[in-house]
């Protein structure tokens, strides 16, 4: 009886298990295979042992990629959880056309990225953007976006603002989940506004936020469309991410050993980096009713 | 009554207003600004003074009729191919969702905790991880150059996709089940008789989502598909930007128009339930 239960259940989720198996764990397993081997699609794959790896170590390219990757997540992730709780309290305040409001702050989340980033281009043109005439307005000399490194990295951590609206949403629900008592019991003891976001709004949504921050960095910790978009990696590779090389050294100089071996890594980082997050998010997160 | 706090209400509630509005002004300019260049003449959008205005219909006109009439780049093409993609996967992605979220929720056994602990971790694949193999494996089937790997996945299910529908499936009381075995149905007849149809509208949110997925993604169409004819609006728009020669904004933002447009319709004619999807990913599984 249990066994024929057991079957049942699988038959329910054999369409998942088979595309699991299909396109998530064989995929996988021959990345890793090709990761050991030079093959450029032409020939057979050659075994090579280490030695994608150990080029991969002494690889240029590949200690840029990484530096802008990670300073990318530093910069953007922080930056977009703040903004993206900001908006949340913000809209959960009663106000007048509220479904409105909330419509409006995500509707650019629905929008194509490289729709996005097309606009973006645009307004960040040091002519004709409206970014620098927008800064003009109020004195200040608008920067050459893509003219350096750096300022084209921010042009692209900016952009980012515009997607704040799945995160957004969710800590929308959350917020309407703390307890209206706990609010009102500080307010009643005088407890200011801020105190009372920080003291008793966060720790209730941390759960949360935790949640959204690793989804966030997973999602953040594989950019490519925007970048090859906006500024295809310049200038000098200063917005160069580690999806591109991979895409790069697979379908721009076809070797596809080197370029699995690239995916490897970024999938062992994207997996420490997530546990990591876990296991510190877990010390400063509280939970309702005991852990989960 | 008027207590000690009400006192600032009034204007706290006018900053809120005015926050509220210069954000909203804020998230939506790229759109409008996408929108009016798209009206404008290209002696205007090319014009630094050119100013925030609209041009006239006829120029309207003029822009969207040169994006849709270009020799090189086929947007109608581009569209029905985009469509059609999206329709076929968004089609699987519900049908095999449904069933394996039945699955998930409905039947009780043995290693069903850790295989959905399973499934939700592969969210966490990213596809550029998986995307040179991938590549490698839709090779040996032939498929690449055709939209095969673009929909044929999306008939396993998402694991998105399950995850919400599990969780709708959570809130359907099981009393109904037990209804309905009384009656003599088994699994199947429960899943089409009880937990499809009342969960119609948890489909339609899935459903959605997977075809704003679908009609934005990028890097899937620019890895699998070869041919320009072949081309989804997304690569369509990007190789009509980065065409030689200076970029007619006016007519780019004409072409990125034709491709937000019907996504952000969908969004404006479903938004509640929309948002009500998106929310529920963030509950404790």
């Amino acid at each position: 009886m249990k066994r024929f239960r057991t079957l049942t259940g699988l038959a329910w989720i054999s369409p998942w298990l088979l595309g699991f198996a299909c396109f998530t764990m064989l995929p996988l397993a021959m990345g890793l295979w090709y990761s050991f081997t030079d093959w450029t699609l032409l020939e057979p794959a050659i075994p090579i042992g280490m030695d994608n790896y150990e080029r991969l170590l002494g690889d240029e390219v590949v200690h840029i990629a990484t530096w802008n990757t990670l300073l990318y997540l530093v910069i953007s992730i922080p930056l977009l959880t703040i903004a993206s709780i900001a908006m949340a309290v913000l809209l959960s305040k009663p106000a007048r056309f509220q479904a409105f409001w909330r419509v409006a702050v995500f509707a650019p989340s629905v929008l194509p990225l490289v729709a996005l980033a097309t606009i973006f281009k645009l307004m960040y043109d040091a002519e004709l953007g409206a970014m620098n005439k927008g800064l003009s307005f109020v004195g200040i000399d608008g920067p050459n976006w893509f003219g350096t490194e750096a300022w084209a990295m921010t042009a692209i951590i900016l952009m980012n603002l515009w997607v704040v609206g799945p995160a957004m949403v969710i800590y929308l629900a959350a917020l309407r989940d703390v307890p209206r008592d706990l609010n009102e019991a500080a307010s009643l003891d005088g407890v200011s506004w801020w105190g009372r976001l920080v003291n008793v709004t966060l720790p209730m949504i941390s759960p949360v936020i935790l949640f959204n921050v690793i989804i966030g960095f997973i999602n953040a910790a594989q950019v490519f469309v925007v970048p090859y978009i906006m500024t295809a990696g310049g200038p000098n590779r200063g917005t160069y991410f580690w999806s591109m090389y991979v895409y790069d050294a697979a379908f721009k100089y076809g070797d596809m050993g080197y370029a699995s071996t690239l995916g490897v890594v970024q999938f062992a980082a994207i997996l420490l980096l997530t546990l990591g997050l876990l296991l510190v998010g877990r010390r400063y997160v509280y939970y309702r009713g005991g852990m989960t | 009554m008027i207590e000690p706090g009400m006192k600032t209400n009034g204007p706290a509630r006018m900053v809120t207003w005015l926050l509220l509005a210069l954000c909203a002004a804020i998230a939506l300019f790229p759109v409008l600004y996408m929108a009016i260049l798209s009206m404008q003449p290209a002696t205007q959008a090319m014009d630094a003074d050119g100013g925030l205005v609209p041009g006239s219909l006829a120029d309207t006109a003029a822009n969207y009729s040169a994006v849709v009439n270009d020799d090189a780049i086929n947007f109608p093409l581009y569209f029905r191919n985009t469509l059609l993609i999206a329709m076929l996967a968004v089609a699987g992605v519900v049908c095999s969702s449904a069933i394996t979220a039945y699955g998930f929720a409905r039947v009780r056994w043995r290693g069903r905790q850790p295989l959905f602990i399973v499934m939700l971790a592969t969210m966490m694949v990213p596809f550029p991880v998986v995307m040179v193999p991938l590549f490698v494996l839709f090779r040996e089937l032939d498929w690449i150059g055709t939209f095969l790997p673009l929909w044929v996945p999306a008939w396993f299910g998402s694991a998105f996709s399950i995850f919400l529908l599990r969780q709708f499936y959570m809130t359907i009381p099981r009393e109904l089940d037990d209804a309905a075995r009384i009656d003599g149905c088994g699994h199947v007849g429960i899943f089409l008789r009880i937990i499809l149809p009342l969960s119609l509208p948890a489909l339609l949110v899935v459903g959605l989502l997977h075809f704003m997925y679908v009609w934005n993604d990028f890097l899937g169409p620019l890895v699998f598909l070869t041919h320009r004819d072949q081309y989804t609006l997304a690569l369509g728009l990007e190789l009509y930007m980065s065409r030689l020669g200076t970029t007619p904004w006016n007519l780019v933002m004409a072409a990125s128009t034709i491709m937000v447009a019907p996504v952000l319709l969908l969004f404006l004619f479903a938004q509640r339930s929309f948002l009500e999807g998106i929310s529920t990913t963030g509950l404790k599984g």
